[in-house]
């Protein structure tokens, strides 16, 4: 390969000119993922919009069998992770690096606990026969849209817990990066990347909390 | 540095710089992976083409004596699914798009060129999934995947083929990304958005639709996948959904679709006509938001294609206009590439042949759009080869005539050859004559009332479809010349100076093929775009 280097400094890619332009491309690219991404989940969304208001009663049965508890839980868990990735944020830009460890396996911890935590809701789900397919099973009215409720409980949350899988994967190298000392004030674009990211999943997961455990609990079987 | 300059024997291009199957395989410059999709797509363009030979050769006749009906239903399903993922969709901005967008903004390289060479490999990853699929037996929904057949009855590779598309979308999606932020971001000095080449300001409206459209199809193609393999219920009737749905979340998507085969085209048009003109564009900033005016337009439309599938006639009347405006940008366009043409030194190179082509071709396929997009029109025409006919003039008669144009007009940048003249104005001659006499019976065909998707017709429609069956053959071949002497270049092609047709442009200012990292210094730019005055003109022939 022909030299690139030539005046270039280091961990500055050899397309760009300077940090600036580098961390500015960065930062739009991680903001028009984030774009694919609401739009990825925006087709989840429309079906749940749709079938809701064709089958407002039996998605409001549905809802009465998600743990309103568990639900709230997670909620503060989610919202605490985001406390913790925006504190290893501001650790990277003032050159924090035990810092930024620490915050992130913070986040990490935390986002394990909300797994841990949708296990737990999971299972009661298999074990009621709540878990859409040949074992579902209903006894009140409307089996077959209640169990559409589950298909898009499932989905959703499915979708959205394996976003957050994927994120700790990506939490777990950066911590490694971290330790080693691969950031620093000016060169930080991968923290401040999967904190936006960490930040989108955590706010999905504030638009699905109501839309599925709290919608409709007014409505009394 | 010293290496690059032109002082040895043998000049360092991004072409000669380094050899073997791994420099290229793991190559990161925009112009080598631009390369690489070029041999991805024309392989699949020849699977696709061949469907279409087995499809032209059957309605030869009206009795449905070559294929069986099963098979025939596979042979247009693999060839629409090859075509429009694998083919057009990456098309313009996959090759040329890679190539030329950091040159024309005066870049080193795209802002992502890892992501540009995964995304390479992501798209043949789809695509081995469709080609295993293919061998396999194949797909029989027609490329759309309609519920709850694709979903409940059919007992062919649905999934394989559908996770392929899924999986080439997330190619696209990085193409997309990779290109908003590189003209973002990457801009030479001095180049401001409308100094920009229009090239590039199609690619900017193609890629905000790759982006706000394919996740929405993506997540459509899991829920179908998860439908098929675990019976749960979204689209099926049976189990509680509506397949109307899927219809809208799939055309949320698939209509703007269309509009990234286009809208690069168009950019491709911009480029050859002022260039082969030798005049700047007539209304520069009116093209330009044209681009962006028809990828914003295009997310509105998408319920034309369910005017009668149940949606409501109010909805279909709004989504009727709203189908019609998108004739407004696309005109726009046409008559400022006509103005542009109005007293400029026209010279009758081989892309300029492509270029006037497209335009011919393009205004009936647009105009025969507005008829379709007319509800009453629509409901007599709906699922006929009118249809087909439409949308054959669009995606082939614009999308590959300015992909062939744009190649014949670039080819000399890309490998630093020249094609045989003869022969590119023999072959493009034979394209826009053969596409012609395939396609503009199957307008009559259809409003007739044949409808498609059927591999057997009654007699009376045989003369049109044995016209249509020559065309193919003319046009088949037309596509196989260039093939034949563009890879003869190669080799043995007179070589070619850096501007070999005295057009205007960064990307001929630099050196043909260029060296990797394209500029030795970051250009400064000063003038407008299509800045012809002061240029010297040359002729090839």
């Amino acid at each position: 390969m022909p030299d690139p280097s030539s005046g270039h400094a280091f961990g500055l890619a050899h397309q760009f000119d300077d940090y600036e332009q580098q961390r500015e491309a960065s930062y739009l690219g991680v903001w028009v993922f984030l774009v694919t991404e609401i739009l990825f989940f925006g087709g989840l969304f429309t079906a749940y919009i749709v079938y809701r208001s064709q089958f407002p009663f039996a998605f409001a049965m549905g809802s009465h069998e998600l743990d309103i508890t568990l639900g709230s839980i997670n909620t503060a868990v989610l919202i605490g992770s985001s406390l913790t990735m925006a504190m290893a944020v501001w650790a990277t830009q003032t050159g924090r690096r035990r810092s930024i460890v620490a915050y992130i396996l913070a986040t990490i911890l935390l986002g394990g606990v909300f797994l841990g935590i949708k296990v737990v809701e999971y299972t009661a789900k298999f074990e009621h026969h709540l878990f859409p397919g040949p074992n579902f099973h209903w006894q009140g009215s409307d089996p077959a849209h209640v169990e559409m409720f589950f298909n898009l409980y499932f989905a959703m949350t499915g979708l959205h817990a394996l976003h957050m899988v994927i994120g700790i994967g990506i939490l777990l190298v950066i911590a490694v990066l971290a330790w080693r000392g691969s950031f620093s004030p000016q060169n930080h674009n991968l923290v401040e990347g999967i904190g936006l990211y960490w930040h989108f999943v955590d706010i999905v997961w504030i638009f699905l909390f109501p839309l599925l455990y709290l919608l409709g609990r007014n409505i009394q079987s | 540095m010293s290496t690059t300059v032109t002082t040895s024997a043998k000049r360092l291009n991004y072409l000669n710089v380094d050899h073997g199957m791994k420099s290229w395989l793991l190559t990161k410059d925009h112009k080598r992976i631009a390369i690489l999709y070029l041999i991805s797509l024309s392989f699949f363009f020849l699977i696709g083409g061949l469907m279409a030979v087995f499809i032209r050769i059957e309605l030869a006749t009206p009795a449905g004596d070559l294929v069986e009906p099963d098979t025939y239903n596979r042979l247009f399903t693999m060839h629409g699914v090859l075509m429009i993922f694998l083919f057009l969709i990456p098309g313009v901005p996959a090759v040329l798009g890679n190539f030329l967008i950091p040159i024309m903004i005066g870049a080193k390289d795209l802002a992502f060129p890892k992501l540009n060479l995964a995304s390479w490999y992501v798209f043949n990853a789809g695509g081995l999934f469709m080609i295993w699929a293919m061998l396999h037996g194949g797909v029989d929904t027609g490329w759309t995947f309609y519920t709850p057949y694709s979903t409940a009855f059919t007992d062919t590779h649905v999934i394989a083929t559908a996770l392929g598309a899924f999986i080439a979308g997330f190619a696209s999606i990085m193409t997309g990304l990779n290109f908003i932020v590189t003209i973002h971001r990457m801009r030479a000095p001095g180049l401001t958005w409308f100094r920009l080449p229009l090239f590039v300001w199609a690619h900017y409206a193609t890629a905000l639709i790759q982006v706000l459209g394919t996740p929405v199809v993506a997540i459509t193609i899991l829920l179908v996948a998860a439908e098929r393999l675990l019976g749960i219920g979204i689209f099926d009737p049976a189990l509680g959904g509506d397949p109307v749905l899927f219809q809208h979340l799939f055309w949320f998507y698939s209509h703007p679709a269309v509009y990234i085969m286009i809208l690069p085209a168009m950019g491709v048009i911009s480029e050859l006509i002022t260039a082969f003109a030798r005049k700047r564009i007539f209304g520069y900033k009116f093209v330009a938001f044209s681009s962006v005016a028809i990828a914003v337009l295009g997310f509105l439309v998408w319920g034309h294609h369910m005017f009668v599938s149940s949606q409501s006639v109010y909805a279909g009347i709004l989504f009727s206009v709203l189908s019609m405006l998108v004739a407004v940008p696309s005109a726009v366009k046409t008559f400022n590439w006509t103005a542009t043409l109005y007293q400029g030194s026209i010279s009758w190179q081989t892309p300029m042949i492509y270029a006037l082509g497209f335009l011919g071709l393009f205004v009936i396929g647009g105009l025969t759009g507005t008829m379709l997009a007319t509800l009453g029109i629509d409901i007599h025409v709906h699922d006929t080869y009118f249809v087909v006919a439409h949308f054959h003039y669009i995606m082939v008669g614009g999308a590959i005539m300015a992909y062939l144009g744009g190649l014949h007009f670039w080819w000399p940048k890309m490998t630093g050859r020249m094609y045989p003249v003869f022969w590119s104005k023999i072959s493009a001659g034979l394209v826009f004559f053969g596409f012609n006499l395939t396609f503009f019976p199957q307008f009559i065909l259809g409003y007739l009332g044949m409808p498609r998707r059927y591999h057997a017709y009654p007699e009376e429609f045989q003369v049109l479809n044995v016209l249509s069956s020559a065309g193919a053959t003319i046009l088949g071949l037309g596509y196989l010349i260039p093939i034949i002497y563009f890879i003869w270049s190669m080799r043995y092609g007179e070589r070619a100076p850096a501007n070999p047709w005295g057009a205007y442009g960064l990307e001929w200012e630099i050196p043909s093929p260029p060296t990797t990292y394209n500029f030795e210094e970051t250009p400064v730019v000063t003038r407008e775009a299509y800045d012809y005055t002061g240029i010297e003109e040359k002729s090839v022939a």
